[in-house]
């Protein structure tokens, strides 16, 4: 594993593994915009179902272990460009030749991280190892944690902003996987990249509507 | 034209170098760069100093000799040209230029703006070339190919071996480089018959060497005076992942 090349294609892969993730989640999430009863009823029937299923533990691993991989990963790669590159510039004006985001998918990550470790910590680790309220149906109230969460504009405010972090890091680290996976026909190249702004730009909305919509709708 | 100049003197290898001050004032506008520098040397040693040492050869864009950092833009302001294709005229009257050598690990600094790139030649011998006898030239039809393929590799062909696409990337890769010589062999029916080996050594001496891998921020293609397209890393890639490290 001491080649970068083969470190860039774990990378890869396990960015895109990360992609798809997204896009379950969205979808599941989506029912947060459901009117108040129906998205309670909906909302911790699906998280209880997610919580017994087998399948889902084995993803969950998955899932775990390529975020894991994924950072440490990032971390080898950039020490290792680091010495890559001996003696700095005294006058620097390389970034004219780049965009801004491909140059700090670094930084961009480490806000991910962080916003990761909040997201985890107020959601998943609450479900998970403490006692929620139970709702009607008899199963944990994970709605009800979520929008009370959401009722406070800053809490809204830290998950635009690592929504944005997350945003920029897919806008190119999408087309960059395909890159690495070797996508070279013209033709397939930029169907890639068209796809991946359009993946982006639905992502990122998404998971941006959520929590604006329910604190403007919260009573 | 006056022009005050801050260039990069380093005596050895091993010495710590610095910036170092110049004032030029009698610069016309259709010098070319290297001529500039010329023009210093001249007064250098008038003066009874050392002249700025930098590298060149053909002056004319071809060998891919030249090559420095100018106002931290590889090859200067201007896209992609070579650093003695670039003309006083694109700057003014007055300006304060930076000139540093081409800076990675891997090209260390030999005296002043002259930098070693054995390193590239390193890589083009770990598998850079068809190990057929070549023998006389064969007749030319003897091995059919289309226009547009011989068109493609002749435009990865191209690559002057100037550095400057390690030189601009944040990660000091080589990947265009490599990928270059890559793509341009595996195109061509000769080529093809060591594609997997070539693509597997010549990555294998581009991590041996110390450069950096690739980010995909494409700076290299906006500074390489031949314009050598990005996606010959991404053919690269696929020649390795299709067959290179299994
Ligand atoms: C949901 C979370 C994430 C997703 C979907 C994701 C996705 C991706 C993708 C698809 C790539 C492109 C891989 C390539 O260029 O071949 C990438 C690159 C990168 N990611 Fe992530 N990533 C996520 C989280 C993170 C985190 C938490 C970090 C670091 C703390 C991180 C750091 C990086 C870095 C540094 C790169 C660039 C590697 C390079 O230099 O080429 N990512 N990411
Ligand atoms: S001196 Fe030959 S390319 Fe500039």
């Amino acid at each position: 594993m001491k080649s970068t090349q083969i470190q860039k294609i774990l990378m890869a892969l396990t960015g895109f593994f990360l992609c798809i993730f997204l896009v379950i989640h969205l979808l599941g999430n989506l029912q947060l915009l459901l009117p108040a009863e129906k998205a309670k009823t909906s909302f911790n029937w699906y998280s209880h179902f997610l919580s017994g299923n087998i399948l889902i533990k084995i993803i969950e691993i998955l899932l775990f272990v390529s975020v894991a991989a994924h950072i440490v990963y990032a971390l080898i790669l950039t020490l290792n460009a680091k010495k890559a590159n001996g003696q700095k510039y005294v006058y620097d004006r390389r970034g004219t030749a780049s965009k801004w985001y491909s140059r700090n998918m670094g930084m961009l990550g480490s806000l991910i991280l962080l916003f990761l470790i909040i997201h985890l910590k107020d959601f998943w680790y609450q479900y998970k190892f403490t006692d929620l309220p139970i709702d009607e149906q008899g199963y944990k109230d994970l709605y009800s944690i979520v929008i009370e969460a959401y009722r406070q504009w800053w809490y809204v405010l830290i998950y635009l902003a690592g929504i944005v972090a997350l945003g920029f890091h897919l806008l190119h680290g999408f087309f960059s996987a395909a890159r690495t996976l070797g996508v070279y026909n013209p033709k397939y190249v930029k169907g890639f990249r068209i796809f991946g702004w359009l993946y982006t730009g639905i992502i990122t909305a998404g998971f941006m509507i959520i929590p604006v919509y329910i604190h403007l709708t919260i009573i | 034209m006056k022009i005050f100049l801050k260039i990069w003197r380093q005596e050895t290898r091993e010495a710590k170098g610095e910036m170092k001050n110049y004032v030029l004032d009698d610069v016309t506008e259709d010098m070319s760069f290297l001529s500039m520098l010329d023009l210093l040397n001249e007064k250098l040693i008038a003066a009874g100093e050392r002249v700025v040492e930098f590298d060149h050869d053909c002056r004319e864009g071809i060998c891919g000799q030249c090559g420095v950092m100018i106002n931290g833009q590889a090859h200067g302001p201007l896209p992609h040209v070579t650093t003695c294709q670039l003309h006083m005229r694109s700057f003014n009257n007055g300006d304060t230029i930076y000139v540093e050598p081409f800076r990675a690990k891997s090209f260390p600094v030999i005296r002043d703006l002259k930098i070693d790139r054995s390193s590239f030649d390193r890589m083009i011998q770990a598998g850079g070339y068809i190990s057929a006898s070549t023998g006389q030239a064969p007749e030319a039809n003897s091995i059919p190919i289309s226009h547009k393929t011989a068109e493609a590799a002749f435009d990865s062909a191209a690559c002057i071996g100037c550095g400057a696409c390690v030189a601009t990337c944040k990660n000091s890769s080589a990947a265009l480089f490599v990928s270059a010589k890559i793509t341009h062999l595996v195109l061509l029916p000769q080529g093809k018959i060591e594609a997997d080996e070539r693509v597997r050594k010549m990555i294998a001496q581009m991590n041996e060497e110390g450069f950096g891998h690739c980010s995909n921020t494409e700076a290299c293609e906006v500074e390489c005076p031949q314009q050598i397209s990005v996606l010959n890393i991404a053919r690269m890639n696929w020649e390795f992942n299709k067959g290179g490290f299994l």
